[in-house]
């Protein structure tokens, strides 16, 4: 796994406080997860500044799973 | 008129987390103040405040984990915290799980605070200023609002009844507790949890009661001593935190469960001072009608008050509080005992009443009035027993709680033995 999945997984596990073999590819931050939608835009917030990117708000509307997190990051750092 | 009784107890305090654990600390005369360990104090007067004791959750400490989920926690301001800990123990403690949509329509909560989230609003602003506006959390305003105890222990336990929260500074735990049962009585509810939360150690707080020469300020050297309501070398109140809430329930609703029925709310009056916003009216009227007014309703005389826990900040306000107990109780005050049990937990502010409430209940249980501690030199020659420095063993079948807060705002509550 890249060092950005594992950094985004780490902020995942701390925020959500779920066990890290339930934070796979597809699992939904919040059919999953169990996030509810103050608990996203935290989560978006904690990627900023772990990455120092900004996230717009739309952007930030189609990070829906943890893949959906690590392929946008990826992609903006 | 519906009457109500009380089935539940819960609280933590700077004595212990626990309704048992801080009774015995509190009848064997133990202090719980200390230096202030929540944050850095080398810049505030103050430098000691009454904590709750931190640790594992054994012999009587407190572990946040034991009562809610680090990722749940992180979200809430400290006073939520405390406010839900108290609940779940008096919720446990009643027994009452609420099976039917009915029942769960019928319960309530009822838990306020006297500031709220302090901590967390003075930890944003400082935020905002150093790295702007956007990067303030979503979980902010909720993790400070005063209702969100009510709110948080509502969604915990499924109570659908009503939801509300008193904000009367330091009467806000008596008026709670007044309110909610006002509420049962008047059919709008069966069973309300109720009660104050508090978590004022912190830099902006103490700040904010030194600058209006509240706190006690010289007694670094052995802040255990610093709390001494009516003693002559008294110098202000001492910083507590915590929480106390109580489960009340129709009298009939409890027999019907087998409920164990603790006591029963008698009296709750209410006034206000229209004198100033942080000093009582020098002849204690505001707090003279507040337990003239909870007698009446009691339906009983001044001589039926066998313990009073007095509002007995460790002020100069002590007196005039005395004086206006004297006053209402004429010949029948050389058979009563009041004392101070701030002198042992500090000031609770919100959640003092809620505490000290619960108290007057476990007196009641026990027969014996906690001490007044430190009240080595009195003031004033009173004219009832303050019980200093050692509890009173003695008949206790009705007793009066006072609690009097900024803004000139007084509550009185009398708890009594459940007559059949």
């Amino acid at each position: 796994m890249s060092d950005i999945a594992d950094r985004v997984k780490k902020i995942v596990v701390e925020h959500l406080g779920v066990e890290e073999d339930k934070v796979v590819e597809n699992a939904s931050f919040i059919d999953d997860l169990g996030a509810d939608s103050l608990d996203t835009v935290e989560l978006v917030m904690a990627f900023e500044e772990e990455f120092g990117i900004e996230i717009p708000d739309d952007a930030a509307e189609t990070i829906q799973t943890f893949g959906d997190a690590c392929k946008f990051i990826t992609g903006a750092v | 008129m519906r009457r109500v009784v009380v089935t539940g107890l819960g609280m933590v305090t700077p004595l212990a987390c626990g309704v048992e654990e801080t009774w015995s600390r509190l009848i064997a005369g133990q202090s719980g103040a200390g230096p202030i360990t929540r944050f850095d104090p080398a810049g505030v007067i103050t430098q000691y405040a009454c904590e709750i004791p931190l640790g594992d959750g054994t012999d009587g400490t407190f572990n946040p984990d034991d009562w809610m989920e680090p990722k749940d926690r992180r979200k809430v301001d400290d006073f939520i915290l405390y406010g839900m800990t108290a609940a779940v123990q008096a919720v446990q403690d009643s027994g009452w799980v609420p099976e039917t949509e009915e029942d769960k329509h019928r319960t309530g909560v009822m838990i306020g605070s006297g500031i709220g989230g302090l901590s967390s609003i003075a930890e944003t602003a400082v935020l905002i200023k150093e790295r702007g506006a956007k990067r303030v959390s979503p979980f902010f305003i909720p993790g400070a609002l005063i209702n969100l105890v009510s709110g948080q222990v509502s969604i915990r336990f499924g109570f659908k009844g009503p939801n509300h929260a008193v904000v009367t500074a330091c009467s806000t735990g008596a008026h709670a507790i007044g309110d909610a049962a006002r509420m049962i009585a008047f059919d709008d509810a069966d069973v309300m949890v109720a009660g104050g939360a508090e978590s004022p150690i912190s830099e902006i707080g103490i700040a904010g009661f030194n600058a209006c020469k509240a706190l006690s300020t010289k007694r670094a050297d052995d802040p255990t001593k610093a709390s001494r309501p009516y003693d002559a070398d008294r110098d202000g109140f001492v910083m507590g935190e915590g929480a106390g809430v109580v489960v009340l329930e129709e009298y009939e609703h409890a027999k019907a469960r087998g409920a164990k029925i603790y006591a029963e709310v008698l009296g709750y009056g209410l006034s206000g001072d229209a004198y100033h916003i942080t000093a009582p009216s020098e002849d204690g009227d505001g707090g003279y009608r507040s337990m003239q007014m909870a007698i009446k309703r009691a339906g009983l005389t001044p001589a039926d008050i066998d313990y009073i826990n007095a509002h007995g900040t460790s002020t100069m306000a002590d007196t005039i509080e005395l004086g206006a107990v004297e006053r209402l109780m004429g010949d029948a005050a050389a058979g009563a005992t009041m004392s101070s049990t701030k002198s042992a937990i500090g000031h609770l502010l919100g959640a003092a009443g809620a505490v000290e409430a619960i108290f007057c209940i476990l007196a009641i249980r026990d027969q014996v009035a906690p001490p007044t501690i430190n009240l080595d030199n009195p003031a004033v020659t009173p004219k009832l027993d303050l019980a200093p420095n050692k509890a009173v063993k003695r008949k206790i079948d009705v007793a009066l709680s006072n609690s009097f807060g900024f803004g000139g705002t007084n509550a009185s509550l009398i708890m009594g033995k459940v007559r059949a």
